[in-house]
């Protein structure tokens, strides 16, 4: 619904910024070539993306993922006191973050939803816990280890070394994570003042 | 170092699943087909939003929403460029994708703008997406501070691509 109104707008956008110019004519143009260049686009990502998706695959039947959850318990204990208590609502939690580190984003989010839901079991009604904000976050403020779609984008349009981002992509992602859990922290605490 | 990354990783990885006894090739070609799957799904998006991010760069809307954000810009030290990307990224991740691929195909990939636009991508997430599909499926209804929260860490998650990717390196 919002991406019409978006999808739209860009056009509109567009329009106003040709007709103040006088130079109507250079949008059909660019909206065929930018037609064009999306398939492009598909074409060279879809090699990149198949060959990881396939790798992603292999982590996953491994059981690397739970491994790394077992890894995480000790801090996952800390972050979320109640659900950590339980031992369903740990496990769903751990392996969605296993697998947003991993990059496995399709594994990531029904876990995810299971974690939410469970915890609305430990804690009833419509309204979110605090532990409940704080997944959020999580989640939202993605914790990435390999960036493959990125990586893959930056390939396919001829970077010289398309992995060269990871340590920024760390950095960044750890300060984000770290900012929207202070924040959270803070907001919980002032709520409850 | 950096070149033995992705070709040590994928022998790492299968060599684990041999060593767990794992029909590796198999779990190859089921999770390539996926990925193409997934590939194939946002495509006709991709079309649509880069259409339309075109027609907006012919237009000149873009150069003028740069202007318009690049104050802002400069207290944040975000470039300017990448604000189409900031403002679409919590909304739409292959509309964020679109705009991103089209950063860094104007500017290149090596350049500053091209390694913001992708450290940005790979840094946040589609956030109000996120927030719908997890809260939606658990029957939350009061988000409480749950957006505003997560709206803080793709702000800093911005101002900090930004300055990760300026530090580590130089615009040749």
């Amino acid at each position: 619904m919002v991406m019409g109104f978006v999808w739209v707008g860009m056009l509109v956008l567009s329009v106003i910024a040709c007709l103040a110019k006088q130079n109507l004519g250079v949008l059909t143009p660019a909206a065929l070539e930018g037609a064009a260049s999306a398939v492009t686009l598909c074409l060279s990502l879809a090699g990149p993306l198949c060959l990881w998706s396939g790798l992603a695959r292999v982590m996953e039947r491994a059981g690397l993922t739970e491994k790394l959850g077992r890894k995480m318990r000790p801090l996952f204990c800390r972050l979320f006191p109640q659900a950590g208590r339980d031992e369903l609502a740990l496990g769903y939690l751990t392996a969605n973050v296993s697998a947003n580190l991993l990059g496995l984003g399709n594994a990531a989010t029904p876990m995810g939803i299971a974690a939410v839901k469970r915890m609305g079991q430990l804690s009833p009604g419509p309204e979110a816990s605090d532990e409940m904000c704080r997944l959020i976050v999580m989640n939202t403020a993605s914790i990435q280890l390999l960036p493959t779609t990125v990586a893959a984008l930056r390939a396919s349009l001829g970077a010289a070394s398309p992995f060269d981002i990871l340590p920024a992509v760390w950095i960044t992602s750890v300060v984000s994570v770290t900012a929207g859990l202070l924040a959270a922290a803070l907001f919980g605490r002032a709520r409850r003042a | 170092m950096l070149d033995l990354l992705v070709p040590g990783l994928m022998i790492l990885i299968a060599v684990i699943g041999l060593a767990k006894k794992q029909d590796v090739y198999s779990a190859l070609l089921e999770g390539g087909l996926e990925g193409l799957k997934l590939l194939l799904s946002i495509a006709p998006a991709l079309v649509m939003l880069l259409s339309a991010v075109h027609m907006l760069r012919a237009s000149g809307a873009i150069e003028l929403l740069t202007r318009f954000f690049s104050p802002v810009c400069k207290l944040l030290g975000i470039p300017p460029e990448t604000m189409p990307l900031v403002l679409l990224r919590p909304f739409s991740g292959s509309a964020a994708l679109a705009v991103g691929a089209d950063l860094m195909s104007t500017y290149g990939p090596d350049s500053l703008i091209g390694r913001t636009a992708a450290v940005m991508l790979g840094s946040t997430e589609t956030t109000f997406y996120t927030i719908s599909v997890y809260f939606g499926a658990a029957g939350i209804r009061k988000t409480r501070y749950a957006i505003p929260a997560a709206l803080i860490a793709d702000l800093s998650g911005f101002v900090m691509a930004s300055l990760t990717a300026r530090l580590l390196f130089t615009p040749l």
